[in-house]
């Protein structure tokens, strides 16, 4: 439990390792709701909030239950299960004791169930670091820090993929190329350039 | 709608990933060559039809408010026995897809299609259904696999992560060598550029026929403005001669 850690795991997750441009998770709302940058933000707002209270309930789930007593091999029910109730839980909270932050993210809670990035940011905790063996607390430190970066990095792309958007709906663009393929090819350029951030760390 | 329309929609007409957009996550991911996608394929094909066919059998009796739990647990049930199929008989496979054979739970299409149709249908058609909607997804797959592999390398290879039929390795098709490829396409940049392309590509067809459409259409008004106005004419015609 170090700072070293703690941003080696948040630049790796938001630059090296981008969520959306390098794994290919979460492309459904990358695509879905990057046409207004303020529905790009609320979306990556509540991403990043669930995915780090997911990671870290999975992480531990894993850790002291389904390995504890010899069934990981259920791990995928078991997550999928703990992160729908888990985004149910998280609305009613909000809902009751902050209107205002429900008003803002409660429309993109029930989309982030079927969100991949957050099962996915969960699995692979699992097999990175939990398969390294490390002792219990220090594991849950490196996958919530992972799991921060990986929200911010999923924030910080599917904002500026918005922005993009926005000036590219008032250009004017070939008929076959409207609306989704040209988004991909810009998608396409972004991930180049984020290839160009490998070697950093 | 016949049995026959049932199980061909899903193939062109309603394909999940051109048409409908579903699943995007495997369809960029896995398809950095043939095979992959062709065992992605496999594997959604088997979890689609097996989640449908066990939805529609127990359609009447999950209560309407915890429908999507409990479609979801099923998904998973399939999805973790492909996963320990994947594991024993094709390792190879299995480390190449990696995360991607869990998050099969998570793909759109496969809770969309428990929801809209397997929900509603009958045994037989949803399996019918079930089967032509993930043949379509694997078309799909393999289109892409087929374009990035092609415009990476040069060559279709076939054996490496599905040692079914063959000894070893073999090429399927071959374009030119390897060194003239673009190793861009088999990297994830080349992936958005591809499906772009494809996308771009069946865009440009429905555009044409719309146009081609809204064309005749306008031509067909056109005939019958003329043709009214001739019958008016002439009706003007007689009635000026009757006058006489």
């Amino acid at each position: 439990m170090s700072l070293t850690v703690f941003f080696t795991a948040i630049v790796s997750a938001m630059l090296i390792n981008n969520v959306i441009l390098m794994q290919f998770l979460g492309i459904c709302p990358f695509l879905g709701v990057s046409k207004k940058s303020k529905s790009a933000i609320g979306m990556s707002g509540a991403v990043l909030f669930v995915m780090v209270i997911a990671s870290f309930v999975t992480y531990t789930l894993y850790d002291l239950v389904l390995y504890e007593y010899n069934i990981p091999y259920i791990s995928t029910i078991a997550f999928i299960l703990v992160i729908a109730s888990l985004v149910q839980f998280v609305e009613m909270v909000m809902k009751r004791y902050s209107q205002s932050l429900y008003k803002s993210l409660g429309i993109y809670l029930p989309l982030i169930t079927t969100n991949c990035a957050i099962l996915g940011v969960s699995e692979a905790n699992i097999t990175a670091i939990w398969g390294e063996s490390v002792p219990y607390l220090d594991g849950v430190f490196q996958a919530v820090s992972t799991s921060i970066g990986t929200g911010l990095g999923f924030g910080l792309v599917i904002f500026a993929f918005s922005s993009i958007r926005e000036k590219l709906e008032a250009n004017n663009v070939p008929k076959a190329w409207k609306g989704v393929p040209v988004s991909l090819v810009v998608a396409g350029i972004m991930s180049l350039a984020f290839f160009g951030l490998t070697g950093i760390i | 709608m016949t049995k026959k329309e049932n199980f061909l929609k899903g193939l062109i007409k309603e394909n999940p990933i051109f048409v409908f957009l579903l699943g995007m996550c495997p369809a960029l991911a896995v398809t950095s060559t043939f095979e992959t996608a062709l065992g992605m394929g496999i594997l959604v094909i088997f979890v689609l039809t097996g989640s449908n066919f066990v939805v529609s059998l127990v359609r009447k009796y999950i209560p309407h408010e915890i429908r999507t739990p409990s479609y979801i647990v099923i998904i998973a049930t399939f999805v973790t026995i492909v996963e320990m199929i994947t594991e024993a008989y094709t390792y190879d496979l299995y480390i190449a897809l990696g995360i991607f054979i869990p998050l099969i739970v998570v793909n759109c299409l496969i809770l969309g299609r428990a929801e809209s149709f397997a929900s509603k249908n009958k045994v037989i058609d949803s399996v019918i259904d079930g089967i032509g909607m993930a043949l379509g997804f694997t078309i799909a797959l393999i289109t892409i696999g087929v374009l990035r592999e092609l415009l990476a390398t040069g060559t279709i290879q076939y054996g490496v992560y599905l040692p079914f039929f063959v000894e070893e390795p073999i090429s399927l098709i071959k374009l030119f060598p390897k060194k003239f490829g673009l190793t861009m396409f088999s990297l994830p940049p080349g992936a958005f550029i591809a499906l772009g392309i494809i996308l771009a590509i069946s865009q440009f067809r429905k555009v044409r026929n719309a146009e081609k459409k809204a064309k005749e259409k306008k031509a067909f008004i056109e005939q019958k403005k003329k043709e009214a106005l001739e019958r008016k004419r002439q009706a003007k015609m007689q009635k000026a001669g009757d006058n006489k």
